[in-house]
C-alpha cells in the first residue's frame, strides 16, 4: 500500500447536513490523487489530551481539485469529532491517508457478468452511508442503493442522482419502516453483487442474506484503531483464512481491510 | 558532535530507538521514516509459536494516553526469522528483538533460535500486563526476575536487556535482581495496568477489562523510575514511557537513560523517531555538548 502520507491539509468548507452530522471538504496535497472509494483517512485533533486519530471514511474524492469529502457524526460533547465540527474553511487539519484497501470496482471480475448486465446493490447504514456515495459515483454498472437511517436522511438527494434509491428509517418517517433488510425484502430487491457499510448487526444480517442467496458481497468493517497503518494490531477481525501478518486468523481492518469479502470474515 | 552511545558493548549511532509493540518490525513505518536514521529498531514481541492475541476492542483512548490489551499477537519466531530479520537487515540500524513467552522454556527456545541470526541484542519481555501466563508474572518479584534472567543468559549469545514492569512497589529491587541474574541492560518502563469503563454502554472499554496505559500521561512515572534504577545499578538503561518530543528524550537521558524509545507517539506522529534524532542534535549544538553520553544521568 504505497502513497500513504501525513498532511497538514486545509479545510475548503464545512457544514452541518443533519443533526450531529457534518460534511467537510478538505484540500490535500497528494491524498486525493491516489484515493479510491471505501478507503479512509485518520483525522487528528489539535488537542494533546486526545492522541489517537479518528478513522473517517471518504465520502467523495475530487481528484481534479485535490479534494476529499468526509461526512462524519459528532459522537458527543468533549469528543474529537466535536472539535472537528468547529473547524472552519481555511483552518488546517492533520490527516493521514489514504488508508485501507477500498471497494473492488471490477464487477465483471467478481460476478462474471458484463457491466451492462450486472446489478450492484449498495447498502449503507447510519454513518456507514457516506462511503457508498463515492462508490456509487465510480461504479460503472446498474445500481440500486439501500440506505438505512435512524430518522434524518442525509445525502439523500446526492444518492438519487446515482440510481434507484430505497430508504429505510427506524421511525418510519420515510421509506420502509425498519432497517435495510426490511427495505430489501419489502421492495423485493435483488442484485448480482452487494457492497455494504454500517454497524456490525447490519453487516451480520447482510452477510447471512448474501451467503444464503449466493451473492458476492463486500462489507466494510470497523474497529477501534491506533496506528491506522497495520502496525499496532488493535483493529483485527476474525478471518477465515490465516492472515499474512501474524499467521493466525486475525486480519487487520486498517490495512487488510476495511473491505472484506463477506465469506472471508466472522461478524 | 558525537551522538553515539554504547549499550552493553553495542554501539548505537544515536540513542533513539522504538518501543516494542509500537513499530512492528519497521516495515509499515519505513514509508514514513528512514530507518537508517535510528539507533535501533526494537521489534514487537516474538514468541516460539504464533500467538493470536486478545479479543477486541483491544485499545481505548484515555486523557493524554491510551490503554492497550493487544495480547502480544505475533507470528512466532520462524516467520519472524524468515521475513522480518531480512527486512531489517536492509537498513543500517541495530536490531533488537523483543522476546515473549509463557514459561522459562518458551523464552529460552526463542533466544536459542535467535542465537545465530544477525540480531544485535535481545530484550526479554517480563512485563506485559495483558497476557495470563508469562509476561508480567515473571517481572513482579525479585527472585523470579533474577531466575528468568539467569536462565535466559545461559542460552543467549547476544547481550540481554530485561524489560521491567512499573507495576511494582520498588523498581530498584527489580533492577538489582536483573543485574544479579546477569542482565546486560535494562528497559523501562513497560505500560502501567489501567482500566476504562464506558459510561454510556456501561461496559469495560477493553474486552480484556484491563490494559496497559501508555503515552505522555505516564511520562513522569517513567522518568522517576529510570532515575531510581539508574542510581541503583551499574547497567545501562533504555528509558521509555510517554516520549513524544526531543525534550522528553533529553529528560530521560539526564535522568540516567543511555538510550530512549518512542512508543505510543509513533501512532499519532509516524515520523516522531527521526524528529527526536534531529532535535537531540540541535540541543547538543545549542548547549555545546560534544558527546551525548556526557549528559547521561547528569541530573543527580
Amino acid at each position: 500500500m504505497s502513497g500513504r502520507r501525513k498532511e497538514s491539509a486545509v479545510i475548503i468548507s464545512q457544514e452541518g447536513i443533519a443533526l450531529d452530522i457534518y460534511s467537510m471538504w478538505i484540500h490535500t496535497e497528494k491524498i486525493a490523487e491516489s484515493a479510491v472509494p471505501g478507503q479512509f483517512i485518520s483525522m487528528y485533533t489539535k488537542d494533546g489530551s486526545k492522541l489517537l486519530p479518528r478513522p473517517i471514511s471518504l465520502c467523495e474524492i475530487d481528484r481534479q481539485k485535490s479534494g476529499i469529502r468526509v461526512v462524519y457524526r459528532v459522537t458527543g460533547t468533549g469528543t474529537g469529532t466535536e472539535q472537528f465540527a468547529k473547524l472552519l474553511s481555511g483552518d488546517t487539519i492533520d490527516i493521514l491517508g489514504p488508508l485501507g484497501n477500498g471497494f473492488p470496482l471490477d464487477v465483471t471480475e467478481n460476478t462474471g457478468k458484463n457491466t451492462k448486465d450486472c446489478r450492484a446493490m449498495l447498502i449503507g447504514g447510519g454513518i456507514g452511508v457516506p462511503p457508498m456515495l463515492e462508490l456509487a459515483k465510480q461504479l460503472n454498472t446498474e445500481k440500486i442503493m439501500v440506505m438505512g437511517y435512524r430518522d434524518q436522511q442525509f445525502l439523500r438527494t446526492e444518492f438519487q442522482k446515482q440510481g434507484s434509491l430505497y430508504i429505510a428509517t427506524e421511525d418510519g418517517s420515510a421509506g420502509t419502516k425498519g432497517n435495510v433488510m426490511d427495505a430489501i425484502e419489502g421492495n423485493g430487491l435483488s442484485a448480482d453483487i452487494i457492497y455494504a457499510c454500517g454497524p456490525a448487526p447490519m453487516l451480520h444480517a447482510i452477510k447471512r442474506y448474501a451467503e444464503e442467496k449466493s451473492i458476492v458481497c463486500y462489507i466494510s468493517m470497523e474497529e477501534k484503531m491506533a496506528c491506522g497503518i497495520g502496525t499496532c494490531l488493535a483493529c483485527v477481525c476474525q478471518s477465515k483464512e490465516i492472515d499474512g501478518h501474524s499467521h493466525v486468523h486475525n486480519k487487520r481492518v486498517c490495512k487488510d481491510g476495511p473491505v472484506f469479502l463477506s465469506t472471508e470474515v466472522e461478524i | 558532535m558525537n551522538t553515539t552511545v554504547n549499550l552493553a558493548g553495542i554501539e548505537l549511532k544515536n540513542p533513539v530507538m522504538t518501543a516494542s509493540g509500537t513499530f512492528g518490525s519497521g516495515e509499515e513505518y519505513s514509508e514514513f521514516v528512514d530507518l537508517n536514521r535510528l539507533g535501533a529498531v526494537v521489534t514487537k514481541g516474538v514468541a516460539n509459536v504464533p500467538w493470536p492475541g486478545n479479543p477486541t476492542p483491544r485499545i481505548a483512548e484515555t486523557h493524554g494516553g491510551m490503554l492497550n490489551a493487544i495480547g502480544l499477537q505475533n507470528p512466532g519466531m520462524e516467520v519472524f526469522c524468515a521475513r522480518d530479520i531480512p527486512f531489517l537487515k536492509q537498513f543500517d540500524t541495530k536490531i533488537i528483538v523483543n522476546v515473549c513467552g509463557k514459561s522459562a522454556e518458551d523464552y529460552c527456545e526463542v533466544v536459542e533460535r535467535l542465537a545465530d541470526e544477525p540480531v544485535d541484542m535481545l530484550e526479554i519481555n517480563i512485563s506485559c500486563p495483558n497476557v495470563k501466563e508469562g509476561g508480567i508474572a515473571f517481572g513482579q518479584n525479585p527472585a523470579s526476575v533474577e531466575a528468568i534472567t539467569r536462565e535466559v543468559k545461559k542460552h543467549a549469545k547476544q547481550p540481554v536487556i530485561m524489560k521491567l514492569s512499573p507495576n511494582v512497589t520498588d523498581i530498584t529491587a527489580m533492577a538489582k535482581a536483573a543485574e544479579a541474574g546477569g542482565a546486560d541492560a535494562l528497559s523501562l518502563i513497560n505500560t502501567i495496568t489501567g482500566m476504562k469503563i464506558d459510561v454510556h454502554r456501561q461496559k469495560f472499554a477493553l474486552a480484556n477489562r484491563t490494559g496497559g496505559l501508555s503515552g505522555p500521561a505516564i511520562k513522569p512515572i517513567a522518568v522517576r523510575m529510570v532515575y531510581q534504577a539508574a542510581n541503583a545499578v551499574r547497567l545501562p538503561i533504555i528509558g521509555m514511557g510517554g516520549i513524544a518530543t526531543w525534550e522528553d528524550a533529553i529528560e530521560f537521558i539526564l535522568a540516567g537513560a543511555t538510550a530512549v524509545s518512542t512508543g505510543t507517539a509513533n501512532f499519532y506522529n509516524p515520523s516522531v523517531t527521526v524528529e527526536i534524532v534531529e532535535g537531540i542534535e540541535k540541543y547538543m549544538e545549542k548547549y555545546h555538548i560534544e558527546n551525548i553520553s556526557d549528559i547521561i544521568g547528569m541530573v543527580k
